[in-house]
């Protein structure tokens, strides 16, 4: 039997919203023995990272610990002195936040941020620091350990920092690491590179490890518990094998069962049926820097073209191309047969209509400071010239379709909605012109899987309604089986790659398919 | 590297570009006072013969476009003119001795610099550690303290503040002496202590700029995750606000303290007069007065050219402070 390392009895934590106090955590219980590793699984807004960061007697700017003990190794970090809790962080617990590109400081080498807790904790020199640096560097498996870390963090690709990350958690060997959703934003290949590194480094270490995060897929390959919270309660706990196979709660079936959703196949498209969108040799360029370089794809009236790549790999560039944002340098985009002015400004509104957008960040597409009667009402006026009464209707209807109930919503601001319904305005913002084509730009990769899910729904349903075509631009491939008809692999600003769903036997094959592409390619 | 002194010589060059632009503005400007030197020095009673006399004298009688393009040819060469009052006191009382425009200001301007210099090296140090200070106890009894003190100092008249020092360190404690009459040539020590209470007055009106923007830019960047990071390292607070914060807070203190430092070259005036201190702002006000233009144009030029160089040096700074142009991927 092990020792026990941590043990957190009745949490509770609250956070100050518009002056008053509001629970986040009611009352959750954890255990974590020496060299375990416990996944911790839950919505955003769960309070998943609010249970992380009290693990090390630490809440955010408006949060508080209102009640319960944190006991790590005999000490209850809540009643703990800062004094006493500075001697621990960083030292005994160390913490890998989700962005790595936003916490490392960007005005220090990795290096320099790496040998600062050993030694101000006096655990080590800066020389023997350094060394012990270099050496995790290897065994995380970055690229050229011996100089990476002489580099600035705008310098290293965003899987890099993540690695460095750990080693930096590691420098002091601690007993345990706090998680952070540490892949969340990453590349699906980069992922499982960084998820490989973390569980070999954990288990050389024998660190205990608390592992935050909304991936079910990634839970399972990290953790030997896993724990589930909804809304600051916990659902259940059992091990993972366990976990996986019999759920016990109705919300972890739930969870589960999200990966299921899936579109029947489409019949084939007619031989010389006319495109509705039709990329030819397409290229193009930010400045002098060339993005894209002689794309060329075709989408069918009523049928979703997944183009899915790393980023970078010019999916977004090419989606701009088609909306004439960026005018390509070379090649033509035709509609329905017609060839498009390349410039958005030399289009006609009917040609403007016909294509519309939706965004990754609903948050940042939506203004504000506008109503959302106001928000969907203005594409309505633009494209149908309708207004009062009339253009009410109209929001109304549209609102219904996206399944929000208009009484309520048509005079909130977008800061009153939940991420998935501000997706779902973003969603009639783009029906409201009428179009036949709409372009999704990582619509759901902001979401929970929950709520993606119901994004993704309600986007089959709105296509067998309206006949809409879709380019649905992820990095996904959970995304892509669900819903596409097609398959487009961009690497390098260079289409890699077409597969017809149809002619797979199941999603399998179109991931198989898709990592062949990327080795073929590398 | 490339890269920055490509952007330094682009800066350098629009700096020069503003420098022509405010040529013309200062020129425009101060051929627009009512009045001219002739009517100033000749006063209610001048006939009309004396005035058109002096105008001719001076070359005030030509046509605006030769003036101007004369003068920034002279500018040019490194000729700033001959100051009509010595001008026309040559001419009339004879004497050949006549001291241009450039040798009358070099004096003023050293001690303007001079002056300038000392409240610099009292003021950045003393508004930089009372912002990180501030920052580091936000909302504490010392940090609203602070703010206070600094907000009343920068909102008191200049003269009043002045007056204050004056009564408490040189009327009631004789510490320093309440004129300011520095000249060439003073031994430094000596120099130093007549320049303090002016120094003292202007650290005391450009502290509260430069402290808030210090603290206010600290506390901007305390919610980052990499400041949440240091934290969770274990890092002390002082720590995390010298090293982690302050390093990425420093563009805009720069550009603050570039500011300030331009308003201590140009805009001292009414300290120089309550100390009696030589710096060129009494001078250029003198010159207004009499409609002197030589010495009014120089006077703006060189205003213009000190604003334009530390808003230049602010910029270079800020980017050199910022790790991603210094060290491109």
């Amino acid at each position: 039997m092990a020792e026990q390392l941590l043990k957190i009895r009745n949490l509770k934590i609250e956070g100050r919203s518009d002056e008053v106090w509001n629970p986040i955590i009611n009352g959750i219980d954890l255990d974590l023995k020496k060299g375990e590793v416990l996944g911790l699984i839950g919505e955003s807004g769960a309070g998943k990272s609010s249970v992380g960061l009290a693990a090390m007697g630490f809440t955010r700017d408006g949060c508080r610990i209102s009640g319960g003990s944190v006991e790590f190794d005999g000490v209850d970090l809540v009643t703990a002195s800062a004094a006493v809790k500075r001697g621990m962080l960083g030292k005994r617990i160390a913490y890998v936040a989700q962005s790595a590109a936003a916490s490392f400081n960007p005005a220090h080498r990795l290096l320099d941020q790496h040998t600062e807790a050993p030694v101000q904790h006096r655990v080590q020199s800066r020389s023997e620091s350094e060394l012990d640096g270099i050496e995790l560097y290897q065994r995380l498996r970055l690229p050229d350990p011996d100089n990476i870390g002489f580099r600035y963090p705008h310098q290293v690709s965003g899987g890099q920092l993540q690695r460095a990350m750990t080693a930096m958690a590691m420098s002091c060997r601690p007993d345990l690491i706090i998680f952070d959703e540490p892949t969340t934003a990453l590349d699906v290949t980069t992922q499982i590179e960084v998820l490989a590194a973390i569980r070999d480094i954990v288990e050389q270490f024998d660190t205990a490890a608390i592992y935050i995060t909304h991936d079910l897929a990634v839970v399972a390959q990290m953790a030997d518990r896993i724990k589930v919270l909804l809304r600051g309660d916990e659902v259940e706990e059992a091990d993972t094998r366990s976990m996986l196979s019999d759920p016990k709660e109705d919300y972890t079936k739930s969870l589960w069962a999200v990966r299921s959703f899936k579109r029947p196949s489409k019949p084939a498209v007619l031989k010389g049926a006319t495109p509705i969108v039709s990329l030819k040799n397409v290229s193009a360029a930010y400045g002098k820097s060339p993005v894209l370089f002689d794309v060329d794809f075709d989408i069918h009236a009523g049928r979703t073209v997944a183009v899915v790549g790393e980023s970078g790999s010019g999916k977004s560039t090419a989606a701009r191309c088609i909306t004439g944002l960026l005018p390509p340098s070379q090649g033509h985009i035709e509609f329905n047969g017609e060839a498009l002015p390349l410039d958005y400004r030399k289009r006609s509104k009917d040609q403007l209509r016909q294509a519309q957008m939706i965004y990754q960040m609903a948050d940042t597409a939506l203004n504000p400071r506008s109503r959302i009667g106001d928000i969907i009402g203005r594409p309505v006026q633009f494209y149908s010239g309708l207004t009062g009464t009339a253009k009410r209707k109209r929001v109304e209807e549209l609102l219904v379709q996206i399944e929000m109930e208009p009484s309520l919503y048509i005079d909130r601001l977008p800061g009153e909605l939940s991420g998935g319904q501000k997706q779902r305005i973003g969603i009639a913002r783009a029906l409201a012109a009428e179009p036949q084509f709409i372009i999704c730009d990582e619509v759901t990769s902001a979401l929970d899987q929950l709520v993606a899910e119901g994004i993704l729904r309600l986007l089959a349903q709105l296509q067998d309604d309206l006949g809409l075509s879709y380019m649905f631009i992820t990095h996904d491939l959970a995304t892509v089986s669900a819903i596409s008809d097609e398959v487009v692999v961009m690497k390098d600003g260079v289409l890699s790659s077409r597969v017809q769903k149809q002619k797979c036997s199941s999603h399998r094959t179109i991931l198989i398919r898709i990592f062949c592409c990327h080795q073929c390619l590398k | 590297m490339g890269s920055i002194f490509q952007i330094i010589l682009q800066r350098l060059a629009l700096g020069l570009v503003t420098l022509l632009v405010v040529s013309m503005v200062i020129f425009v400007a101060v051929n627009a006072l009512p009045g001219d030197f002739a009517q100033a020095i000749l006063g209610q009673g001048a006939t009309e013969e004396a005035v058109t006399q002096i105008r001719a004298d001076l070359g005030l009688d030509q046509n605006y476009f030769l003036r101007y393009f004369g003068w920034l040819g002279n500018v040019l060469t490194g000729n700033l003119g001959i100051s009509f009052a010595q001008m026309n006191f040559a001419s009339n009382m004879g004497g050949d001795q006549l001291v241009g425009v450039a040798e009358q200001i070099m004096p003023r301007f050293r001690a303007t610099m001079f002056l300038a210099g000392v409240t610099a090296m009292i003021a950045v140090p003393i508004s930089i550690t009372l912002g990180i200070l501030a920052a580091l106890y936000r909302n504490s009894l010392f940090d609203r303290a602070v703010n206070i003190a600094t907000l009343s100092s920068i909102s008191s008249p200049e003269f009043f503040l002045a007056y204050i020092l004056i009564l408490v360190l040189a009327v009631l404690n004789p510490v320093f002496p309440s004129l300011s009459n520095v000249y060439d040539g003073m031994p430094l020590g000596e120099k130093l202590n007549r320049t303090m209470l002016p120094a003292l007055t202007l650290t005391l009106v450009v502290t509260a700029h430069m402290m808030r923007m210090t603290r206010a830019a600290i506390i901007n960047l305390l919610a980052s995750p990499y400041i949440e990071m240091a934290r969770l390292k274990g890092i002390s607070p002082m720590r995390v606000i010298v090293r982690h914060a302050l390093p990425n807070a420093l563009a805009p203190i720069i550009n603050v303290i570039a500011l300030n430092l331009a308003y201590l070259i140009t805009g001292v005036v009414v300290v120089e007069v309550v100390f009696v201190y030589p710096g060129i702002g009494q001078l250029f006000v003198d010159s207004v007065k009499i409609r002197d233009i030589p010495v009014v144009q120089a006077c703006c030029l060189i205003f213009a050219a000190a604003y334009i160089l530390l808003n230049l040096m602010a910029d270079i700074l800020s980017i050199l402070s910022n790790p991603r142009l210094r060290h491109p991927k």
